[in-house]
């Protein structure tokens, strides 16, 4: 999803999330309501979404692995989540996980000893471990550089693919979106401006869509390829 | 094998890694565990003895006498006076209280001092504050308790005994506070009139009072709150009120009078907070 | 006829009874009013503590205090009786934390349903609302003389005191992290334990260690009712006017105090580290 600030893409995911309800119309997940379900049922059918919000939903003073491992609390039972405050159920899987966005050394580091873009990356790790067959990223690049950029997109993107999972991303860097993913939903106030595949989609339906925050269109063309390690990267010009 | 924060692992080790945390996590369990054996012990904590028949029956005994709580007439007609008479040892109580913290708040205050407008303060005067602070402290930290137990074998059992242990701790806790609040003013107006000659009582009035009246009043209020929920714990040990009539119902296990005085007790404290809170409202 | 622009200020009507200056006034004559009718309807015998036996036992008193006694005996006592103080109000101030804690889930906006939440802060404010030293002779009824009297009655009060403040701190956590796991599917009691208690441990350790301080002053005077611990030697001396050794229990006292209060001091600090 594309778009400019305050255009709806964080409430859709939210609601995609069924973590908020809409006010008129109606959101189908596998073909049901959640909304008409019992809370009980609803809550069995969030454990099957995963939503990564923009700010890492980490606290402060708790360490990287517990952090990481709360991915998988909908498939565990209270007993065991206990067990594993006490001692760390899966150090490997949580090990694992970071390892795909170079966290692994941060393995019992303090969530506020971190930067931000650590953060979110331990945020996105989360993702590997849960039981979900669909994730909901919410800008998962506002705080990395563009190396880092780059490649805990590209992580995301084949983790979903090998595991059959559906992968909604909110961006704001539209190259990498249209680089990267073969469906691109732009949104604008509140509605759906276009809803094509990337291939198809038109710099003048872009412009459309950032008319009024022409600042905010980020046609980073030279960050469509992971640049040379050794040559000097480019500062984003946003 | 454990593992210091920071250090690369593997995949191929991570299985065989440790959370660090652990052993600091046993050590603490273990010092808890160590700390927790005497406290049980010396406090003689078995609560399995509060299920033993004997007990369970004079205690089933004693809070069925809770439905209904007393409600005959003379009996609410004593509680209605001994209530009265629990504000009364209160409104006393802090009454002596700020007669004796306002003097002592006023010894108390740097701000009132003529030696320091040229500097330092003198040495004399610097002793009279501490003595007075000191005095303060005194007063505060002796648990009214000891005083009502002290008063009670001076002057007899009755509200006499409550109404000194209240006017003398509460005047240590008002004056620590109100000097505080008279430190924490705007002191040159007060330097100012005090440099031109004025007495400081006469400073104190013009200079202090009018900023520091509403904190001290709102202090007041609630601290005379505070005091009729001391009032009812003193009567327990003999100065008159609700709380000895509780303890006297207490000792003759008679639940139902009981109940009726617990209830009053929490609609009084209730309806004193209450016009408390509206008080110091409406003070700002 | 105050707004007629021809007339001007010296036409203006007094201020009316409810103005603030004016209820102001009114305020401080009902204060003067309950404190004159406080001092009449009491029988205060001010007098028979001036009179001269009174005096006369007052000087006793004051002389006897010093030196304190420190026979090796009774010191041992009052260590023993001290060390059974500490205890009450350390396991009292444990216990009351866990079982307030308890309580704060349900009594917390954000945990919870009003179905829950009313009565959960009624029973909150209702154990908060008996002092400790009432609780005690309730107490005492179902357990008996002696020191568990006094830790259940430190327990029943200081649970709804920190009940309370725990519920509060639990509302004002950031919530962001809760949501995302309740969002993500996980159960209250996992959202709990992994979002919330991560964010919230410190304060409550805090507010807990806070309330020792205060337990630990409460204990020393719940003997006084039979509860065990230096407030029993208290009132045992001091009923038989011993003022040497009740001088030396209430050195005890403060000894204790002031250790409780530097310990919980030094500990806030370091957690806070």
């Amino acid at each position: 999803m594309v778009g400019p600030s305050g255009a709806g893409k964080t409430t859709l995911l939210h609601v995609a999330a069924c973590a908020l309800r809409a006010n008129s119309g109606r959101v189908l997940v596998d073909g049901q309501d959640p909304w008409a379900m019992s809370s009980w049922r609803r809550q069995q059918l969030r454990g099957h979404l995963f939503l990564a919000p923009q700010s890492p939903p980490l606290p402060p003073r708790q360490r990287v692995i517990t952090a990481v491992l709360a991915g998988r609390l909908p498939a565990m039972s209270l007993a065991s989540s206990v067990r594993s405050l006490l001692y760390p159920i899966d150090i490997a899987g949580a090990h694992a996980a970071l390892n795909s966005f170079d966290m692994a050394d941060h393995l019992f580091d303090r969530v506020d000893r971190l930067s931000g873009g650590e953060r979110q990356r331990v945020g996105l790790a989360r993702a590997l471990l849960a039981p979900a067959r669909l994730w909901l990223v919410d800008e998962p690049l506002s705080s990395l550089d563009p190396v880092r950029a780059a490649h805990s997109l590209k992580t995301l993107r084949e983790q979903a693919a090998a595991r059959g999972i559906t992968l909604v991303v909110s961006l704001h860097q539209v190259e990498m979106a249209l680089a990267n993913f073969p469906r691109v939903i732009g949104l604008r106030d509140g509605a759906i401006s276009f809803d094509a595949p990337s291939s198809q989609v038109s710099p003048e339906q872009l412009r459309g869509l950032y008319a009024h925050e022409p600042a905010q269109l980020d046609m980073g063309d030279e960050l469509a390829e992971q640049p040379d390690p050794e040559a000097p990267v480019p500062m984003h010009w946003r | 094998m454990a593992l210091e924060p920071g250090t690369l692992i593997s995949p191929a080790h991570a299985a065989a890694v440790r959370d660090p945390a652990w052993r600091g996590r046993v050590a603490w369990m273990l010092l808890a565990a160590l700390l927790l054996w005497p406290l049980l012990v010396l406090t003689e904590f078995r609560p399995w003895q509060l299920l033993q028949p004997r007990s369970l029956r004079v205690t089933a005994h004693f809070l069925a006498g809770f439905v209904p709580p007393a409600s005959n007439r003379d009996f609410l007609a004593l509680v209605a006076r001994e209530t009265w008479r629990t504000v009364a040892i209160a409104t006393a109580g802090v009454s002596l209280a700020l007669l004796l913290a306002a003097p002592l708040a006023l010894l108390a205050t740097a701000a009132l001092s003529v030696s320091s407008l040229a500097g330092r303060m003198a040495v004399l005067p610097f002793a009279v504050r501490q003595a007075a602070r000191a005095l303060m402290v005194a007063l505060r930290t002796v648990p009214e308790l000891v005083w009502a137990l002290l008063f009670v074998r001076v002057v007899g059992l009755g509200p006499t005994a409550g109404v000194l242990a209240i006017g003398l701790t509460y005047g240590g806790m008002l004056g620590k506070v109100f000097a505080e609040i008279l430190e924490s003013c705007d002191a040159h107006p007060t330097r100012t009139l005090l440099a031109n000659g004025s007495g400081r009582l006469q400073a104190f009035a013009y200079g202090l009072l009018p900023q520091a009246a509403p904190e001290l009043t709102s202090y007041a209020i609630y601290r005379w709150e505070c005091a009729i929920r001391s009032s009812v714990v003193l009567g327990f040990v003999g100065a008159g009120g609700l709380g000895q009539q509780m303890d006297s119902s207490l000792k003759m296990l008679a639940g139902s009078e009981v109940a009726t005085m617990l209830l009053v007790f929490i609609a009084l404290v209730g309806l004193a907070d209450a016009v408390s809170a509206w008080l110091r409202r409406s003070l700002r | 006829m105050s707004r007629d622009p021809v007339a001007g200020p010296m036409l203006r009507l007094p201020a009316s009874v409810s103005a603030l200056r004016v209820r102001n006034s009114w305020v401080l004559l009902a204060a003067l009013a309950l404190v004159v009718a406080s001092f009449w309807s009491l029988d205060l015998h001010f007098s028979a503590f001036w009179s001269s036996e009174a005096i006369r036992a007052m000087s006793r008193f004051a002389a006897e205090f010093l030196p304190p006694d420190s026979s090796p005996a009774f010191v041992r006592k009052v260590v023993l009786a001290a060390g059974e103080t500490l205890a009450m109000s350390a396991l009292g101030t444990l216990l009351a934390s866990m079982l307030g804690l308890l309580l704060a889930l349900p009594a917390a906006y954000t945990h919870s349903r009003a179905v829950w939440r009313v009565p959960t802060r009624l029973l909150l404010n209702g154990l908060r609302a008996v002092p400790e030293l009432v609780w005690a002779s309730l107490m005492l009824i179902a357990a008996g003389l002696g020191p568990m009297a006094g830790t259940l009655a430190l327990t029943l009060h200081t649970t709804g005191v920190l009940g309370r403040l725990f519920a509060e701190a639990i509302e004002n956590t950031p919530p962001g992290p809760a949501f995302a796991l309740r969002t993500q599917g996980a159960g209250p009691a996992q959202v709990f334990l992994y979002a919330t208690l991560p964010q919230v441990a410190p304060q409550l350790l805090s507010y807990a260690l806070y309330r020792w301080e205060n337990n630990i002053r409460a204990a020393s005077i719940l003997g006084v009712v039979g509860a065990g611990g230096l407030g029993q030697m208290l009132a045992y001396h001091l009923g038989l006017f011993q003022m040497a050794r009740t001088a030396t229990v209430l050195l005890a006292m403060l000894a204790l105090v002031l250790a409780v209060d530097a310990t919980s001091y030094f500990a806030r600090r370091a957690m806070t580290r």
